[in-house]
Formats: structure tokens, sequence, C-alpha cells
């Protein structure tokens, strides 16, 4: 599926967002909707399983310490956090699925292993809280997989290419389309969610220090499951963007393009090329076992 | 299988390329030598060799010649398993002009005999096999595959699609590479479904230009 417009279209004839996301696939890839659906409730069971297992696992940063763990402490103190119990679980989900796969845990990819938190921590908050059937997160998760779709045909979803918009930013947006869709919202107000989302963060860099995926990457994933859930709001509130969702994507793409290379994922630029970003990077290189040059 | 780019792979972190990539490519070279890897030098280009250690893509290597796939969480642990399977493995940086930038080498050996592959992670946990013994290949390595090595004659096509066919064996790609007219030449076949090392001799004894087949099993498989 190449745009928002053809999943909104095949919608006006009276089908909901994951089902016309599901009816492309099956035209475009020949599969049957049985074995599509079927493949998302295992790349469910396999996320849920991340979360498990993320959320007891202690973290071992190289630059960073527990924080998914630091969080958990502090909401379990508060009796609603300033952020609402909402965002703060999601963020702790996010925190730890991102810092489990910054220790070789086994993780989902959604769509990227950096930004594999957001995903995650915005369905599997909302199932603790809101308790929707396994088989409405299973269609979320299809609505959040047609929006990264649309995201990949239009622009793309490697920070190399088109910075952490493009990882983070993605995710975040799939993530605000899917809530949307878990609260009732229409196929409308989903493309709206993930467009309204991708237009706050327009031109995000990925900065890597020392080219690990921990820092910045996994604070990302614990704060931008808030802009996804907010940018929900707004669209199940009926407020639309006014540049059409397509375009947004495509002004995306040209953003991308316009980052300097530094900015793409090439530890050049941003947080690595900080004093402090140098000196971690610096501190990690000289740790790293000495391999024969030839 | 656009949905299952965007949600999934199911992989080991931290990265795709650098770590879900590595580990395929080390099933790739197992998948390619079949049988138990034993002793194995890995030579790591471009950002493999300077990022190796923060993704943990020498222990996704190394996994995937244990034959892990790339969610398989021992690959953590990988470089101990080795220790203990006996598996001997040691790690190089070279840098190779043209070369991709996250691309690996592998020399497997085993007495008199040795294999040498190089591949390439090419994003998103994509990867490409692009030279064994020095001649240069395209494989994706998502299905079984057949490499014939022979000398650019007339028939050779035929004799080997002959072969297939009369095996019922689907031919799902066919590529044909060559260092010039008449002289080496490759072909590298990937096909639906499993492959019997019977095929093999028939395939070889099917035209006298050929020299040499090597029977890649399908990404679930593994070597017999």
């Amino acid at each position: 599926m190449r745009s928002f417009e053809e999943i909104l279209k095949l919608c006006e004839v009276d089908l909901e967002f994951h089902e016309a996301v599901v009816e492309l696939e099956s035209r475009e890839s020949g599969k049957s909707e049985d074995l599509i659906y079927a493949n998302m409730s295992y790349m469910l069971d396999a996320m849920e399983q991340s979360v498990n297992s993320a959320i007891n696992a202690d973290f071992k940063g190289r630059m960073m310490e527990d924080e998914a763990r630091r969080f958990e402490r502090y909401i379990a103190q508060r009796d609603v956090p300033l952020s609402g119990k909402f965002i703060a679980k999601a963020s702790h989900i996010a925190l730890s699925v991102s810092q489990y796969n910054a220790n070789m845990g086994r993780i989902v990819a959604a769509p990227t292993a950096g930004s594999c938190g957001i995903l995650p921590g915005l369905l599997f908050a909302y199932r603790d809280l809101y308790g929707p059937s396994r088989d409405m997160l299973v269609k979320a998760l299809i609505v959040a997989g047609g929006v990264g779709e649309v995201i990949q045909k239009r622009a793309t979803l490697a920070g190399a290419e088109g910075g952490c918009q493009a990882e983070c930013g993605a995710a975040a947006a799939m993530g605000s389309a899917a809530l949307v869709y878990l609260e009732g919202g229409s196929p409308e107000a989903s493309a709206h969610a993930a467009v309204l989302t991708i237009k706050s963060l327009m031109g995000l860099v990925c900065d890597p220090v020392a080219g690990l995926v921990e820092v910045p990457c996994i604070k990302r994933n614990g704060t931008l499951v808030s802009l996804a859930s907010l940018c929900a709001d707004m669209a199940l509130a009926g407020i639309r963007s006014v540049i059409p969702p397509d375009e947004v994507i495509d002004a995306m793409r040209r953003v991308g393009r316009a980052l300097p290379e530094s900015l793409r994922e090439t530890s050049k630029g941003g947080l690595a090329a900080t004093p402090k970003g140098r000196e971690l990077e610096k501190k990690i290189f000289s740790e790293v076992p000495p391999m024969a040059e030839i | 299988m656009a949905l299952l780019d965007i949600i999934g792979p199911v992989m080991v972190g931290p990265s795709s390329s650098h770590t879900a990539g590595a580990a395929k490519l080390g099933r790739l070279a197992r998948r390619a030598w079949n049988g138990e890897v034993n002793k194995v030098d890995i030579f790591l280009r471009g950002s493999f060799a300077s990022t190796y250690w923060g993704h943990g893509t020498d222990k996704a290597l190394i996994g995937g010649l244990l034959g892990f796939m790339p969610d398989d969480e021992r690959i953590r642990d990988a470089l101990e398993i080795a220790r203990q399977r006996g598996l001997e493995y040691r790690f190089f940086a070279e840098s190779i002009d043209g070369a991709h930038p996250n691309s690996v080498r592998f020399v497997i050996y085993k007495e008199d005999k040795a294999m040498e592959l190089v591949g390439a992670s090419l994003g998103g946990g994509v990867i490409e096999l692009q030279e064994i013994d020095g001649f240069s290949i395209s494989l994706s390595g998502d299905l079984a595959a057949i490499i014939t090595f022979h000398r650019d004659q007339p028939g050779v096509v035929a004799a080997v699609a002959g072969v297939m066919a009369e095996k019922g064996l689907n031919i799902a790609t066919m590529r044909l590479h060559r260092q010039g007219r008449g002289g080496r030449a490759a072909m590298v076949i990937e096909i639906d479904g499993e492959l019997k090392e019977s095929t093999k001799d028939e395939i070889l004894n099917s035209h006298s230009a050929l020299m040499r087949v090597i029977f890649i099993p399908s990404p679930g498989g593994d070597v017999r």
C-alpha cells in the first residue's frame, strides 16, 4: 500500500483500516487474508514475550543505567504520575523493551530494532489498563503495520536514510494510529493521528553515541509514547492535519534527504558529537578487545 | 511479505543489520559449507569491523555458524558455546577497496578442505552472499539453492534444468555469472522446497562442462 488515500478509499466502502490493509496486502502478495492475520498474531505473541522478558530483565548498559527500573519505582510511589497512568506505563514498557534490545534480548523490530519499544509500550499499556480483546490487539498491530508501510513506500524507515524521524518517529506514528483504532476511532482519524505525530517530530536526527543503539535511542523510545498518545486523543477529538496525510509523509521524505550525513546514523553530529558523547565514545572504543588487522 | 517487513522480524538485538543480518550470514555460510563448522577465520570489513563489538556482530556471526536462527537467544552466549562445541574461530579486520560497508569474509577449514565465502548485510536483516571461492555471485539465502561451477559451454543450463524437471524441482529464480565467454561460469538456481543429496551427483554428471555443484538447504533446514 503506497498511500493513506488508497487505504481510506477502501474504507469508504465500509471497511475498517485494518481490513483495508489486509485486503491490499493480500492483493499485492497473493497471500490469503487468514495467513496475514496468523502472521500478525504470531508477531503479537513474540512482542508480548519480549515485554514479559524485558520487564523482568536487569539492564547492563555501556553508557546508561537501568532507567526502566528507576522509572518503575517512581511510578509505584505515585498515585497518578504527572503524565498520567497510561503514558507512564507505556513509557516504562518502551524503556524496558528498548533496554532489552540493547542487551541482545529477543525483540520484534517494529519497524526497526532501534525503535522496538514504542509499539509494545503503547499496545500492552493499553491492554493492561483497558483490557481489549486479543483480537483487537492483533488488528491494532495491523493498523500500525499499514501506517509503517505507507511511510516505507513514500519515505523510509531507515535512520541512515531519513534520521530518527524514520525509526522512532515512524514507530510513534504507527502506535498513534493503532490507539485510535483501539478507542473506536474512524480510519480517517487513525491516518491523521499518524501524521499529527510525524508533524511534531519532523526532522528528528539520528545521532547515536559511539554508534550504539543506546544513547539517545532508549530514552527516545520512552518519551515518544507520549506524543503518540496525545496525537491519538487529538485525532479522536476530530482534530485534522491541514496538510493531507500523504503529503506529510512526502515532506518527511524530503526532510530526511535534506538532513546532512552527520545526522543520519553516522555518529558524526548531534548528541554523538558533543564533548560528553565523544568522551563516552573514546572510553567504549578503548574497551574493545584488539583484533588483528590485515 | 510487506507487512512482515514492517512488524518483524523477531530477532535478537540490538541491530537488524549488524546483529540479525550477521547471524543470517553466519548461518548461510554454514548452509553452504553443509556440515558442522569446526574451524573458521572471519574477516570483518567496513562498519562490521569498526562497530562489531557494540552490536554483538561477532556473537551473531558465530551463532549463525553454530546453526542458530537470528531470533535465538543463545546468540548472546555464542562465543562460549562455540568453545564448548569445539568451534575454533579467529577474527580479523580487513579493508578491501569497493567492498560493501557491512560485509564479511569467511574461510572455513576442515583437514585439506576449505571454502571461502563473502557476504554482505544490506540493511533490515536482508543479506546477500556475494562470493564463493573467489567467484562473484548473488544469492539472498531466502530459499534453498543450487550453485554450479562450470565452463561456459552450450547446453549446461538445459542439462541442469532437465535433471531438475525430472525430480519435480520448481525453479524460483536463476542467474548466470561468467568470467568471460567460454571461461569459468557459475549458475545460481533458487528452488522451492528441499534438495536431496543424491540429486547433486545427477546434476554434476548431466554435462561434461560441470565441475562442481554446491547445495544450500532452505533457511529453515540445516546441514545434513
